[in-house]
């Protein structure tokens, strides 16, 4: 017989607990009451204390008291019922029960947008038949079939351009390449075809493609097989580059990707496809975007900012967590889009807590970090620093291909606790 | 049937050569000694044995990354080494590890590499598709970019004047990338004496030739360049061929392709089951029935060239030449940390590096 857990049945079904059901129903009438005019009589009932002696025994429990507990549970005040769309957002119970890998989320992601828009197709090595070389496009060449998946031969500067062609010409192409490494033999197209033509042309030619595939380091591929390029493709104005980290970040920014008319780069990580995280109810549906250009403070903190994107962002928690039993709050930005940067969520974290590191996995010169930090020097956050900004980054080689090496050739999290330590001065 | 001379019977190929854009293809007679027999068969049964233990060693999880493996293949790089001299050059992509025997590395320092220990080839820092030798360029890792790269090896060779030629391999999905052709153009306008090699094993990665190539004609591809198409799985055919082709190099006449008509046992590489885009029983047949080791063996033997006992015997030999190389490959420590950012650049003075924050200053020297 076969075990199946409760919470993957609610899962597929999208159930929530019962209890976390009954919360948000109790909520949502009590939000509707609130709104009503003064004088309604659901109101006077609420406040209402009858007259008279009490029976022996415990207080019974009313309505407001179960109420009380379940507004601080949720986290909202009284006030806040007054606008009805914000209320219903923040009762919302989601049921955080269904774990989806990154590798699953962006492969929904492009499965739902293939769906949506017949323009959008998708080319690259091995997306069809092979189901995709890392499995993230598995069972959609089964389902769209060879006209919307396609498998090009092993020919980067030709299909990038390729799909170039066919986005210039009004289709919405997800353009693959195996890895990020490869990218740099269709480099050309990237930049000179995609990333430029709608300023050229004065805004007659869009572009509305997308390049993604895995980015950065991942396990003993070596030098040629292991390089991040956020830095370079970052460096161009026409481009967007995003970078997700977790599987709500893969489905939301590829999906606001292949809906943007411009030019996007999804930078991928290859270590990333097996996580699995929980992902909300709101995050599962069709509809479900990050905007572009918008950094997420996924741990608040007070003593110390970490800014990072991709899997440096998992390595930032875990450091934070390390911190927190020591009593420093670090303060966790994922950047999610690398261009454009989100320089006001960092200067507001850099504002509260007047220290700033940078962690990425790329290399130090020219990275990142490197733009982080000139920026915050421009700006007003500059003012609020109380010790230089720190670049925690990749070590200034090639990747060495031995494990002993490797492991030493990008940031660990000692690495990230160290640079807090040194710039905390402890 | 084929046959093989012993002194002055003649050799026959199994299959055709296939020409273009030539008269003659290569001779239909060969000389084959007992000795060379044996070297071969020596060659080729270690190069099994080392990516079988190669196999072992990755499922085991003691190898890493990539692993791109040989077997099915190894008449190809028997052949063509029987067919140039070591002062030629030789440059292939990422299915090294056989090259890089034939070239010179011995099989403790190729497995070494692969399990990432200071004993390997590179020390550790290039893995399975960065492996070095005197005239042997790698172990490549893009798809196609060794191409240029022999070209260049080969312009070398006639800026030199030194006779020599330079081998530049390929595979049938590399075909597609356009900078062979940019090579193509410029090795035939310069005449560089380059041989390039197409390995036609039938699928790039998973993609069957087929599904990949307009033309799955490699060996016409050069259009301008001269080419020969010939069975890979034959050590002797592949021998022969490469040395008519490597006449036709340094006589100045200009570059020439060759296509070997191969296969490959295993998957794309370790990650790749190899079955969801062909049968098993195509690699069985294969297997059964072109098995280049087991080809030349019974040839040999039915030849009078050599017994069953002495193959045997070879075989034993091998088996435990592969097992002391394992062993070495498996206690052989780790490179030194202190060693992490050397060789960055060549003949340079001794350099900081910045390690993965700024008060981490590492020491790096040629």
């Amino acid at each position: 017989m076969d075990k199946i857990r409760n919470e993957q049945i609610r899962g597929t079904v999208k159930v929530e607990q019962f209890g976390d059901k009954a919360r948000e129903a109790r909520l949502r009438w009590f939000g509707r009451v609130l709104r009503r005019n003064r004088g309604y009589i659901g109101q006077r009932m609420l406040e209402m204390e009858l007259p008279g002696r009490r029976r022996r025994g415990r207080p019974q429990r009313r309505f407001m008291d179960v109420v009380k507990v379940d507004m601080e549970m949720v986290g909202v005040k009284v006030e806040e019922a007054v606008d009805r769309a914000r209320w219903r957002q923040m009762i919302h119970c989601d049921f955080q029960l269904l774990q989806v890998t990154v590798r699953d989320a962006l492969n929904q992601a492009m499965d739902e947008e293939l769906e949506r828009d017949e323009r959008v197709f998708l080319l690259g090595e091995e997306v069809a038949q092979y189901d995709g070389a890392y499995k993230v496009s598995r069972g959609l060449w089964k389902k769209y079939g060879d006209k919307r998946i396609i498998d090009t031969p092993i020919s980067e500067m030709g299909f990038a351009g390729i799909a170039v062609g066919a986005a210039m010409a009004g289709l919405r192409p997800i353009c693959e390449f195996m890895t990020f490494n490869f990218s740099m033999q269709a480099i050309d197209q990237v930049i000179n075809s995609a990333a430029k033509t709608c300023y050229m042309s004065a805004g007659l030619q869009a572009v509305p493609i997308v390049f993604r595939g895995p980015n950065g380091a991942s396990a003993g591929v070596a030098a040629q097989h292991s390089q991040c390029f956020a830095a370079w493709y970052g460096h161009c104005p026409g481009l967007k580059v995003v970078s997700p980290w977790n599987s709500e970040d893969a489905r939301g920014l590829l999906k606001s990707a292949i809906r943007d008319d411009n030019p996007v780069v999804v930078l991928e990580n290859e270590l990333m496809y097996g996580v699995a995280f929980e992902v909300s109810e709101q995050g599962l549906s069709k509809d479900f975007t990050i905007p572009i250009g918008k950094a997420k403070v996924e741990r608040p903190g007070n003593h110390v900012t970490l800014v990072s994107h991709s899997r440096m962002v998992g390595h930032c928690l875990d450091a934070a967590a390390v911190l927190a039993k020591e009593g420093i709050e670090c303060e966790v930005i994922n950047l999610r889009t690398i261009r454009p940067l989100d320089v006001e969520t960092i200067e507001a974290s850099v504002v509260k807590t007047n220290h700033l590191i940078t962690v990425e996995g790329g290399w130090p010169q020219f990275g990142v970090g490197a733009e982080i930090c000139a920026r915050i020097m421009e700006g007003p956050a500059f003012n609020y620093l109380d010790a230089p900004v720190i670049r925690v980054t990749g070590v200034d080689i090639p990747m060495p291909y031995a494990k002993i090496l490797e492991d030493n050739s990008t940031p660990q999290i000692k690495d990230i606790i160290f640079s807090v330590k040194k710039t905390l001065n402890m | 049937m084929s046959k093989y001379t012993i002194g002055h019977y003649s050799y026959q190929p199994q299959t055709k050569c296939e020409l273009h854009r030539l008269d003659q293809g290569p001779p239909t007679q060969a000389l084959l000694t007992r000795e060379q027999g044996l070297k071969y068969y020596r060659t080729m049964q270690t190069m099994r044995r080392m990516e079988l233990k190669a196999d072992q060693l990755y499922k085991q999880k003691i190898i890493r990354g990539f692993c791109h493996l040989y077997d099915g293949q190894e008449a190809c790089a028997v052949g063509i080494e029987a067919g140039i001299n070591p002062s030629d050059h030789l440059i292939t992509a990422y299915r090294a590890h056989g090259y890089t025997y034939t070239r010179g590395v011995s099989v403790k320092e190729i497995l070494a590499e692969l399990t990432g220990r200071r004993g390997g080839v590179a020390k550790g820092k290039g893995g399975s598709m960065h492996m070095y030798a005197k005239h042997f360029y790698g172990g490549n890792g893009i798809v196609g970019a060794q191409v240029p790269l022999g070209a260049g090896l080969a312009l070398a060779c006639q800026y030199k004047g030194n006779n020599e030629v330079c081998v530049t391999l390929y595979g049938d999905g590399a075909a597609n990338q356009g900078q062979i052709f940019e090579s193509f153009n410029m090795a035939a306008l310069w005449k560089l004496p380059c041989i390039f090699i197409c390995e036609n094993n039938k699928y790039g990665m998973g993609t069957s030739v087929e599904r990949a190539s307009a033309s799955t004609d490699y060996f016409k591809r050069g259009d301008f360049i001269p080419g020969l198409k010939v069975d890979g799985m034959d050590v002797l055919t592949v021998r022969e061929a490469t040395k008519f082709a490597a006449d036709y190099c340094r006589s100045g006449k200009g570059p020439i392709l060759m296509e070997l008509e191969t296969y490959r046992y295993h998957g794309h590489s370790m990650s790749d089951p190899g079955v969801s885009y062909r049968t098993r029983e195509e690699i069985q047949e294969v297997r059964s029935k072109s098995d280049p080791i087991s080809m030349l063996k019974d040839r040999m033997i039915s030849n009078n060239m050599a017994s069953l006992e002495e193959i045997k015997e070879i075989d034993v030999e091998i088996r435990k030449e592969i097992e002391e190389a394992a062993q070495f490959a498996t206690s052989d420590p780790e490179p030194p940390l202190e060693e992490l950012c050397n060789h960055i650049f060549y003949n340079e003075p001794p350099m900081e590096v910045r390690g993965t924050n700024p008060w981490s200053k590492l020491k790096s020297i040629s």
